[in-house]
């Protein structure tokens, strides 16, 4: 749920989402799901040329499933914070595991 | 998800005939805030302002469904109706009326919603031409990317890497 929490900080912030089949998408994060499903507006797509289909789309819904690597923006990244919840949530799930 | 859950599986789509036990967030603050049921959760919030328009869903295999989205799960299995599939090859394309799909979520890679404004213009570098060529040129060029793709696999895998099936390229 860590990651799902951290995508939802960056709701708004121009991303490139690059898919399993080589498609990579830049738009504005519009909405993310607990299984990282993703939706984009304003998507422009970095090699157009290869991918004409996609010009007639401005939002799109990608599935999870189909995800490479998302690009985030340096700027809107506290890897301090991450850092910390990491740990937290590390120390919980090890406490829950001590509980049995 | 539990299946003995009160709650019908299938979305029901419109908010104001939830029952009131659903429509919790007034605690929060005021404001009523309709919230979805547990088996809606966020998947289908994202599907919800696209329903009943029209979309274009690209499967895992590149193929490519022109449709009305009408109705989809916690899955995200979608059905859709008048249906095209769009099949293209180099500079040529053509739709193939096809009716009506259910999508199996997992093979869905993505769902685009069309603009409508540009719906009507064919894809840039691309004419639409009669379906038998554009299909016996797209198998060509399929078979083709087959043998190189192959070939960069056996390529790759000398060099330890994994290829990766779930998706065509």
């Amino acid at each position: 749920m860590l990651f799902f929490s951290f995508f939802k900080t960056l709701v708004d912030h121009e991303v490139t989402v690059e898919l399993k089949n080589e498609i990579s998408l830049r738009g504005t994060l519009k909405s993310v799901d607990q299984y990282l499903n993703i939706k984009l507006d304003d998507v422009s797509v970095v090699e157009d040329v290869r991918w004409p289909h996609l010009s007639s789309t401005r939002n799109m819904f990608i599935r999870g499933s189909v995800v490479r690597y998302v690009h985030l923006p340096a700027a809107a990244v506290d890897t301090a914070l991450l850092e910390d919840a990491t740990r937290r949530e590390a120390a919980s799930a090890a406490a829950k595991a001590k509980q049995g | 998800m539990d299946m003995n859950d009160p709650q019908p599986s299938a979305p029901n789509l419109s908010l104001g005939s939830l029952p009131p036990h659903l429509l919790v967030g007034h605690a929060l603050g005021g404001t009523q805030v309709p919230q979805l049921p547990p088996q809606m959760f966020i998947t289908a919030a994202q599907l919800m302002d696209i329903t009943d328009k029209k979309i274009m869903a690209i499967l895992r295999d590149n193929q490519k469904i022109l449709g009305v989205l009408r109705s989809w799960d916690q899955f995200g299995n979608v059905l859709m109706t008048d249906c095209v599939e769009r099949i293209d090859a180099t500079g040529i394309y053509a739709e193939i009326p096809r009716g009506v799909y259910i999508i199996r979520g997992e093979n869905i890679s993505m769902l685009c919603e069309i603009d409508l404004d540009k719906e009507d213009t064919p894809p840039p570098g691309l004419t639409l031409a009669p379906v038998e060529e554009v299909y016996a040129l797209m198998k060509k060029e399929k078979a083709e990317r087959k043998v190189k793709q192959a070939k960069k696999e056996k390529a790759l895998a000398n060099l330890g890497f994994v290829p990766e099936y779930n998706v065509e390229i």
